[in-house]
């Protein structure tokens, strides 16, 4: 019998239930944790870029008043650690990392002792009294420099500081170039990010009565820091429990594993004492992980009208000093393998390499490699269309892969498939309701009277939701693909569910519980989410890679789905009817064309529970567990606008308008999707007008030290965000739906970079690097003038 | 985040303040609104033994105007400088540099009096002061003396002020009639101070300048008169190419400090090209 | 000169509840509402008093909790993001916008832009676009991109609610 959904929430634009406690103030992040006896730790951390450690001297510390522990590097040697990286590119040479430096220091910022102390700032004052004594080394920043001969190498085992070589090749890119009537290069550089989560990282480790170490920590993952803590400790698994509580904002900061993260449970179980750890926001400049940072010289080649033949592409992914947790797979398979974006074209040659230097690790970073990836697309198209004079659009529609070609393999790939899309229909949504061809007028017609006004277009696609968990073994992952969802009904006929997939602030408690209502066919107030914590939660992933509606959210669905086919069972049973006689909705099983009585699902759940008149071969309970390995992977695409207004007197870039139309399948919330626009969008405009992390060429000290030099854009440095949807449901899952969480932060740093341009085109300026701030756009225009003026 | 241990000690007077300073003139500091020390105090950048808290003391406080000048105590706020009412009647250029300050919260705290004796170079009032050609009033172990601004700032975070002497008020010249005032700032992104900050008061008698003032801030160690700007346009008219000719001659005044983020070039660019957009300002 | 551990009391009303604290002389503000008084909705984002995720009212006026002293704050009146409502409570005019709006996602920043903005709308009741992003210059959100924060608090503009 079919079942009709008379509830129906997915796509519609809810407000978000987790609200109310974050909103009173109520929020619990692991700042908030404070248990009883709790000590405290603190880093001394190095001030040099490369050092030999000499000396280490810990005496005056220990003797501070309130200090319990102080330990160098040399007293953790073979007691936890190493931290090892958990996505290895095959092939890839992977450096030693201490947890805690022993015999020489790599970036500012290692962490080279640490002090346990009664409370922070009796630790704070201890570290101040460690005396190290270094022998500093010549250090490397730059990725290009760090590669050629001679340079300072950071590890035996990676000579000329290359950890991995990763190549991608489809047709024959030779042969492209030669049949092309132009072949152009240019060199990128995707600007070294820091995350900036408005949460710093926590940690507070805790040994219960009974032997187990509870963990509180602001992770993505928390199955997977469970594993990992575990295993670089020495703790068995089953007797961890991590919790990860509220979390202010991840972005991939918070998914890797941190010297902190293992010497806090170490800690704590030496002392037999809880531990806590606080990175201060300049202490997280120089200990999370930053994003980013590559350089890639991009050939393309094409013909007169505009057609690309082939595009070839060098990328030099600059890591920092060891291989943290994902590093070797962002400037590879995430990066280059999307390198011609939502173009086709045949012909591609693609060589990456992982460049280990001088300076904090690089990892994941909202869209982690697909921003770069897709950086490389559009700045290749954007400089074809400039090359040959024609208009930015028709060049992009003459390329764009068709619809009746999904699934669509780029290059003849046989790693990479674009499940579905429509590129077109985005283009065409987002022309409209810029009013493209108004603006155009308008930007002709104001630069007559001296205004520089431009617009950018890019357009993205990416493979998000990384599955099924074989193919992440093929790319050397130590983890799968799958997510995990539990259902399980009280006796009441209301829902708790308990999912591996952990929001930041997606508002998962809300999307989730919108996608069991539409199956379980209950309110969505009977339905409560159990998120991060491992002893409740009884498997999971956790929340990147925009895997959780896809992975997460099918998870849901398939266990509801079970649940309900289960409970028609029962209700078939307490109806006295066959099974296949019975339909289901909104809340009730009926038999349709008889007069038989309903029965409701509360009452087929209690008869679960006391289990008095259960079909024969149906177990009591109602409650199901589903491990969702998903078969692929889905295509989110989009195609974003932007209108500026560029002052070439001061170089200040003014945003005028921002129109991104966005198809990320099924919607299943509006409302947070547009929010995930939103949000990412404005951090794909800080990563092209503001943001950039920098470092002393020679010594390689941090100089964007605090939020006083590192530029977070505030309300007053972007405009309104006019985000649309268009829908291509995604085959790949029973419900439709695509990633959105990394989409904003792909398309907005080439669109705003082609905005720009296109606003300085008068001047003949074809290419800036990231970020375009004012004194570099004004110099860019100084230069032009001054080439003009010869 | 944690500073380093201090005593704090809240002075109910101005004698009582310098007495504490006398007594350890290289440990102790004083405290105003705390946005510039405490700061420095969390990252550890400075450890004084004693913070002396001058934000009670009467003395300091309050915003007079009298027939003969304007006097603004040292404690008083970005946020009371923008909101008087008075002060704006009388001097409108407060409201609109006060507003560019900082952001709210930090205006609600921050002080005048600790802004000008901080002189961080890219700090808003010591331009604005240097044009309106305030007087710097400072009360020490000897008693009261007067420093006119742009006499005050020696070199970055620098001025005259001894190690126990403290800034007690401001006091500006009334304007006269057609003296008008705008402050126009290139913030930095990341911090809000001023990347350049230029005041300048201009008063126009039958279209030829009759008095010109000139103070600019973030473009050099300390902020700074634009006198060979001022000379040059006295008695003439404000012709776009006077314009032209006052902001070349001012960006040219100085050699610009350079950093990570703006080179020298760009500032003194900013410096010509903000200088004409606030003469254009003022004579139309 | 007094020992560096010296113990200063601070008396102060937090919430209209009267408290007094002993606490060292360094001790910041922000410290003392979270730990000392267990109200954990204040939060510490930043070093350097940019990003305002410390924001309460002192006496009435948004400050930056983590930029002054506990010191500084005897005698004062504190109100935090616990002020404004009580468990079960209706949330105060700023918080339902936010809600409405889906002005906050992580909710870290939250409790301090909701304080900026009772600050903002009593400066100007009535605020332009281009007043909420200026007014808003002290805090920083990562998560929702502002667009939604300034919808929230253009709801808001000249309903005549006591923010
Ligand atoms: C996030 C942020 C952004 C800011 N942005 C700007 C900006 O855009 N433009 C700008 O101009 N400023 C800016 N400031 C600085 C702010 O305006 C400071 O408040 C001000 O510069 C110092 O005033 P205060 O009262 O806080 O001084 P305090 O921090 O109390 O003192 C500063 C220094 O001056 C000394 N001092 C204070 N008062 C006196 C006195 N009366 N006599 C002698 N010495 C004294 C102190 O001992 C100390 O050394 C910013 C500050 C912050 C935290
Ligand atoms: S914690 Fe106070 S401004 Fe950031
Ligand atoms: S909601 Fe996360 S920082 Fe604002």
């Amino acid at each position: 019998m079919n079942d009709t959904t008379a509830i129906r929430l997915i796509g519609q634009p809810l407000k978000r239930q987790e609200d109310f406690k974050f909103l009173a103030g109520k929020g619990r992040y692991v700042d908030d944790v404070r248990l009883p006896g709790m000590l405290h730790m603190a880093v001394l951390r190095s001030p040099h870029a490369h050092a030999k450690i000499r000396n280490v001297d810990l005496s005056a510390a220990k003797v501070a008043p309130g200090v319990r522990l102080v330990l160098s590097g040399k007293a953790l040697a073979g007691k936890i650690g190493p931290i090892v990286p958990n996505w290895v590119i095959p092939g890839s040479k992977v450096p030693f990392r201490p947890v805690v430096a022993t015999d020489c220091v790599r970036f500012v910022g290692e962490c080279v002792a640490l002090v346990v102390a009664e409370t922070l700032a009796e630790a704070y004052d201890a570290v101040g009294r460690i005396e190290v004594e270094y022998d500093v080394l010549p250090a490397v920043i730059d990725e290009e420099v760090a590669i050629r001969e001679g340079a300072p190498q950071l590890h035996d085992n990676v000579p000329g500081n290359i950890t991995t070589i990763y190549k991608v090749r489809g047709g024959d890119y030779q042969n492209a170039a030669r049949a092309a009537d132009h072949v152009i290069g240019l060199r990128v550089v995707n600007n070294r990010l820091i995350p900036t989560c408005m949460e710093t990282r926590a940690i507070v480790a805790s040994p219960e009565p009974d032997g187990t170490l509870t963990v509180y920590i602001g992770s993505q993952v928390p199955h997977m820091h469970r594993r990992w803590i575990a295993e670089t400790v020495g703790i068995p698994e089953h007797q961890l429990r991590v919790v990860a509580p509220d979390i202010g904002g991840g972005f991939g900061a918070k998914m890797h594993l941190y010297p902190e993260d293992l010497l806090c449970p170490y800690l704590a179980r030496e002392l037999d004492a809880p531990v806590k750890w606080w990175e201060s926001r300049s202490e997280s400049h120089q200990s999370t992980s930053h994003g980013r940072a590559h350089t890639e010289n991009i050939e393309v080649a094409f013909r007169n009208d505009g057609k690309i033949l082939g595009l070839k592409v060098e990328t030099l992914g600059n890591v920092g000093a060891y291989l943290s947790n994902m590093a070797s797979g962002g400037p590879t398979v995430n990066t280059v393998n999307f390198g011609t974006g939502t173009y086709k074209i045949d012909d591609y040659e693609a060589i990456s390499r992982v460049v280990v230097t001088n300076t904090v690790p690089v990892d994941a970073y909202r869209g982690y490699g697909r921003p770069e990836g897709a950086y490389i697309a559009e700045r290749a198209i954007d400089a074809v269309a400039r090359h040959l004079k024609l208009d930015q659009v028709d060049v992009r529609r003459k390329n764009f892969v068709q619809p009746a070609e999904f699934p669509y393999r780029p290059y003849g790939s046989t790693g990479v498939m674009y499940d579905s899309g429509n590129y077109q229909g985005l283009l065409d949504k987002a022309l409209a309701a810029f009013d493209y061809e108004g603006r155009r007028s308008e930007c002709q017609a104001l630069r007559g009277s001296g205004i520089y006004r431009g617009i950018g277009v890019a357009a993205y696609t990416h493979m998000c939701g990384m599955a099924p968990s074989r193919r992440l073994a093929m790319s050397g992952f130590d983890r799968g693909g799958w997510e995990s969802a539990r259902v399980s009904i009280d006796s009441s006929g209301r829902a708790t569910i308990y999912s591996g997939s952990m929001s930041q602030g997606q508002g998962h408690i809300t999307s989730l519980s919108q996608i069991a209502a539409d199956v379980l066919q209950i309110p969505i107030e009977d339905i409560d989410i159990v998120q991060g914590d491992t002893r409740q939660v009884q498997a999971g992933h956790g929340t990147f890679n925009s895997r959780s509606m896809a992975v997460g959210g099918s998870s849901v669905h398939v266990s509801s789905q079970r649940i309900v086919a289960k409970a028609k069972k029962i209700a078939a049973g307490m109806l006295e009817v066959d099974e296949k006689d019975v339909s289901y909705s909104a809340g009730a099983f009926s038999v349709p064309g008889t007069d038989i009585a309903p029965v409701t699902f509360p009452k087929v759940a209690r008869m679960a529970y006391v289990g008095h008149k259960l079909p024969d071969g149906v177990a009591p309970g109602l409650d199901e567990t589903v491990f969702y390995d998903p078969t692929g992977m889905g295509s989110p695409s989009g195609v974003h606008l932007a209108y500026v207004e560029v002052d070439p007197e001061t170089g200040i870039v003014d945003i005028l308008d921002y129109v991104a139309v966005d198809d990320v399948g099924t919607l299943i919330n509006p409302r947070l999707a547009a929010g995930q626009i939103h949000g990412g969008v404005v951090q794909g405009i800080a990563q092209a007008l503001y943001e950039e992390v920098s470092y002393d060429p020679d010594n390689g000290q941090l100089l964007t030290g605090s939020l006083l030099d590192y530029a977070v854009p505030r309300a007053e440095h972007v405009p309104n965000i006019r985000s649309l949807f268009q829908q291509t449901a995604s085959p790949t899952n029973p419900i439709g739906v695509k990633g959105i969480g990394e989409s904003g932060s792909i398309a907005a740093p080439p669109c705003m970079v082609h905005a720009v341009l296109d606003a300085l085109s008068p001047f003949g300026i074809k290419h800036l690097d990231m970020p375009l701030t004012p004194p570099r756009v004004w110099a860019a225009v100084q230069q032009a003038r001054m080439g003009a003026a010869q | 985040m944690i500073p380093a241990a201090f005593d704090y000690v809240r002075a109910s007077s101005l004698a009582q303040a310098i007495d504490l300073l006398r007594d350890d003139p290289d440990g102790t500091k004083l405290l105003a609104g705390g946005h510039t020390l405490l700061p420095a105090l969390k990252l550890r950048l400075a450890s004084p033994e004693l913070l002396v808290d001058i934000s009670g003391i009467a003395e300091l406080k309050g915003i007079e105007i009298s027939e003969t000048g304007i006097r603004i105590g040292a404690l008083a706020t970005h946020a009371e400088l923008f909101a008087s009412e008075p002060l704006y009647r009388e001097l409108p250029v407060f409201r609109q540099a006060a507003s560019l300050i900082a952001d709210p919260q930090v205006r609600n705290r921050g002080t005048i009096g600790g802004s000008l004796a901080n002189a961080d170079p890219a700090a808003d009032w010591p331009a604005v002061a240097v044009a309106l050609q305030a007087e710097i009033e400072i009360v020490g172990p000897n008693g009261l003396r007067r420093v006119a601004t742009r006499d005050f700032f020696i070199d970055i975070f620098s001025t005259v002020l001894e190690p126990d002497e403290i800034l007690a008020s401001v006091h500006i010249p009334r304007p006269r009639t057609g003296m008008h005032f705008i402050y126009r700032k290139i913030r930095h992104p990341a911090s809000g101070f001023a990347v350049v900050g230029i005041a300048v008061g201009v008063r126009l008698q039958e279209g030829a300048v009759d008095e010109i003032s000139i103070g600019v801030t973030g473009a050099a160690n300390h902020a700074f008169a634009g006198q060979r700007a001022s000379d040059f346009l006295i008695g003439k008219t404000l012709s776009q190419d006077n314009i032209e000719q006052a902001a070349q001659l001012l960006s040219e005044t100085t050699e610009c400090l350079s950093d990570r983020y703006a080179s020298a070039e760009y500032r003194a660019n900013l410096i010509r090209i903000e200088t004409r957009r606030a003469l254009f300002a003022l004579a139309s | 000169m007094p020992e560096p551990d010296n113990r200063h009391v601070v008396t102060l009303e937090i919430n209209g509840t009267r408290k007094t604290v002993a606490v060292e002389a360094r001790k910041l503000l922000v410290h003392l509402i979270r730990e000392d008084l267990g109200l954990t909705g204040t939060h510490v984002g930043c070093d350097t008093s940019q990003c305002g995720a410390c924001t309460v009212e002192i006496d009435g006026l948004a400050i930056k909790s983590c930029t002054v002293l506990a010191v500084m704050a005897d005698g004062a009146s504190i109100t935090t993001i616990e002020g404004l409502t009580d468990i079960g409570a209706e949330l105060s005019p700023v918080q339902a916008a936010f809600h409405e709006h889906h002005a906050l996602q992580c909710g870290f920043c939250t409790p301090g832009m909701v304080m900026s903005v009772r600050q903002l709308l009593r400066d100007q009741p009535n605020p332009s676009e281009h007043d909420i992003r200026h007014g808003l210059a002290g805090n920083i959100c990562r998560c929702t991109g502002y667009h939604n924060i300034v919808r929230a608090i253009e709801s808001l503009a000249s309903k005549g609610d006591q923010p």
